[in-house]
């Protein structure tokens, strides 16, 4: 995935509604630039639904269609039908969806275009948490961490929902992962997606200073701690078997990640200790997957 | 677009049945409205709504009883492609999502800008009554069925007009027809085109009767009938002062006989106005549980 070159076009103007450091606009320009104009953007209610601008401005250069929170995998299914219909077997419909509306509340229709493999994109900017409505846990909350509806009396106790492999098990063509850490990982992503047919998931890691209560310009640093510390691996799934895992250069621990964020404050040392654990075991079990790719049949 | 909505009951509790309660509570969202008697019906308003939902850029959402309708089997006369064609031309979006004109649809629209969009959805609402007595008297021309926005039924001269909508219609007919021959003045009138409500028609039609009865398969808790609420309001906005008796039937798929439009008709000719706001018909008292 190295050596992408990033295109020069930008599909995403300044004056968009982002807070300042907002993860989710480095996805949605990063996404654009190796999606390329001819994409439609299907966008279920999430940060993005205020981002891009009220009536009657939209900071996208692609055509963008606002839908009910829990339709954006019916709604993108319909829109492509329709664009087939019409003779228009080129433009991409793209799912865009944040981690409410994927992990939670979009998770029947997601899994119901999946299901039907339907010809779609469907990405997930994950900010893990409903950031755009005022901070409440979602599905993608990691446990320990608190939000407003889980105080720090009361922090989330179960874990982060494994979205990517319920993905997986759809046995959908393509399913990855990626970080806005990583722009030449989240472009040359884009450009292969628009070369595979049938529902396609991008999951993007993707910051939130607001909700995280990190400082702005720790936004893309976070965001490579993740990945570094194999809190949110790289990664990319073939028809629900092939696995393959990107390896970071240089591995961090999970504290450096967790001390950066205020939402992590009042852990403590063995809360910590603990997470590293998990982390260590989840990121065990996904080599272990890997390593039985050659076992299976081709 | 055009929605084909199945009137059945809302929980609680749980009811497979007709009424009118799910397509009713939904009168406001900006779409027309139009309930339909028979099958045929139903099909031929399919391209009504059409032609009209296409010119107004408004959705329509065509209503049909369940079961009556929508789990029998009727006779349904089927026209050849081409002349639907000729009544529907092929439509051409003036707006549609494509990467050569990015637009972006439905986003968020400050107050400053959302009060206009709502006036535009009630002044173009307020054309859909002529564009559906248009797409009526259109399909006329090249069908030979009319149904009317509003249908009179032997309302000439009558003194008791009796309102009704859907399927019950069919039943009250019989009803209409039972009661002439027996010497008596009762009408009726079906309303077939709810949102955009035809106020003016509906003055017009009942003007000239002495009492007017209204079946409602529905129920506007507190309040009554929702088709009687609207029609008093257009009654009394136009100073027609007419008793209006409102009657609750058939909610749920209970079932609305001849017997029963026929205990609506001597209830309202037997009293000079109504006493109560609504007249529930047939509510068997010895199931009723008291509150606390």
């Amino acid at each position: 995935m190295s050596n992408c070159i990033i295109p020069d076009r930008e599909l995403m103007s300044s004056g968009h509604l982002g807070c300042q450091g907002c993860g989710a606009g480095h996805a949605m320009r990063f996404a654009l630039k190796g999606l390329g104009p001819k994409s439609i953007l299907v966008m279920p209610a999430c940060c993005w639904s205020v981002i891009d601008g009220p009536f009657p401005h939209s900071s996208l250069g692609v055509p963008l269609f606002h839908t009910a929170f829990e339709t954006a995998g019916s709604t993108a299914s319909g829109i492509k039908a329709g664009l087939v219909m019409r003779g228009d077997t080129e433009t991409e419909v793209v799912a865009w969806a944040g981690d409410g509306g994927t992990f939670d509340i979009g998770l029947q229709a997601l899994s119901g275009a999946a299901e039907r493999n339907e010809d779609i994109i469907y990405v997930c900017y994950d900010n893990e948490a409903y950031m755009n409505t005022g901070i409440q846990r979602s599905g993608a909350t990691p446990a320990g961490a608190w939000t407003t509806t889980t105080p720090t009396a009361h922090p989330k106790e179960h874990p982060k929902k494994k979205m990517l492999d319920i993905l997986v098990a759809h046995s959908i063509p393509y399913a990855t992962t990626t970080s806005i850490a990583y722009p030449e990982d989240m472009v040359a992503k884009f450009k292969k997606v628009r070369k595979i047919r049938g529902t396609r998931f991008v999951h993007i890691f993707a910051p939130c200073p607001t909700g995280w209560k990190t400082a702005p310009e720790y936004t893309i640093e976070l965001a490579r701690l993740a990945t570094e510390s194999h809190l949110f691996p790289l990664l990319e799934v073939y028809d629900g078997e092939r696995w393959e895992i990107a390896k970071p250069q240089r591995v961090r621990s999970v504290a450096d990640y967790v001390k950066l964020q205020g939402r992590f404050r009042h852990l403590k040392d063995e809360d910590i200790e603990k997470m590293q654990k998990e982390v260590d075991e989840n990121w065990e079990r996904l080599l272990a997957k890997e390593s039985l790719n050659s076992i299976k049949k081709h | 677009m055009v929605l084909a909505n199945i009137n059945r009951a809302v929980g609680p509790p749980w009811n497979v049945w007709s009424d009118q309660n799910d397509s009713l509570s939904q009168r406001d969202v900006g779409m027309l409205q139009v309930y339909c008697e028979s099958n045929q019906e139903v099909f031929d308003t399919v391209l009504h709504s059409f032609w009209v939902s296409e010119q107004l850029m408004l959705p329509t959402m065509l209503v049909l009883d369940a079961f009556y309708l929508s789990h029998t089997c009727e006779i349904v006369e089927v026209m050849e492609p081409d002349e639907a064609r000729a009544y529907l031309p092929p439509y051409e979006p003036k707006h549609f999502l494509s990467p050569d004109h990015p637009t972006a649809f439905g986003n968020l629209t400050a107050p400053d800008s959302y009060y206009e969009l709502r006036y535009q959805i009630d002044r173009d609402l307020r054309r859909g009554i002529e564009l559906m007595r248009q797409a009526d008297q259109r399909f006329e021309e090249v069908f030979g069925r009319s149904y009317g926005i509003i249908e009179e039924y032997r309302t000439e001269d009558a003194d008791l007009l009796v309102v009704t909508s859907g399927t019950i219609t069919g039943t009250a007919r019989v009803v209409i027809d039972e009661c002439r021959d027996a010497g008596k003045r009762v009408g009726l009138v079906k309303m077939r085109l709810f949102r955009p409500f035809p106020a003016d028609d509906v003055c017009r039609i009942l003007r000239p009767a002495k009492k007017v009865a209204v079946i409602d398969r529905n129920i506007g808790f507190s309040i009554g009938g929702i088709f009687a609420q609207e029609i008093r309001a257009a009654l009394f906005s136009a100073g027609i002062h007419l008793p209006v008796f409102g009657f609750i039937a058939g909610i749920g798929g209970r079932d609305v006989t001849p017997d029963t439009i026929h205990e609506i008709v001597d209830q309202t000719e037997h009293m000079d106005a109504p006493d109560q706001e609504v007249y529930w018909i047939g509510v068997k008292h010895e199931q009723l549980h008291h509150t606390r």
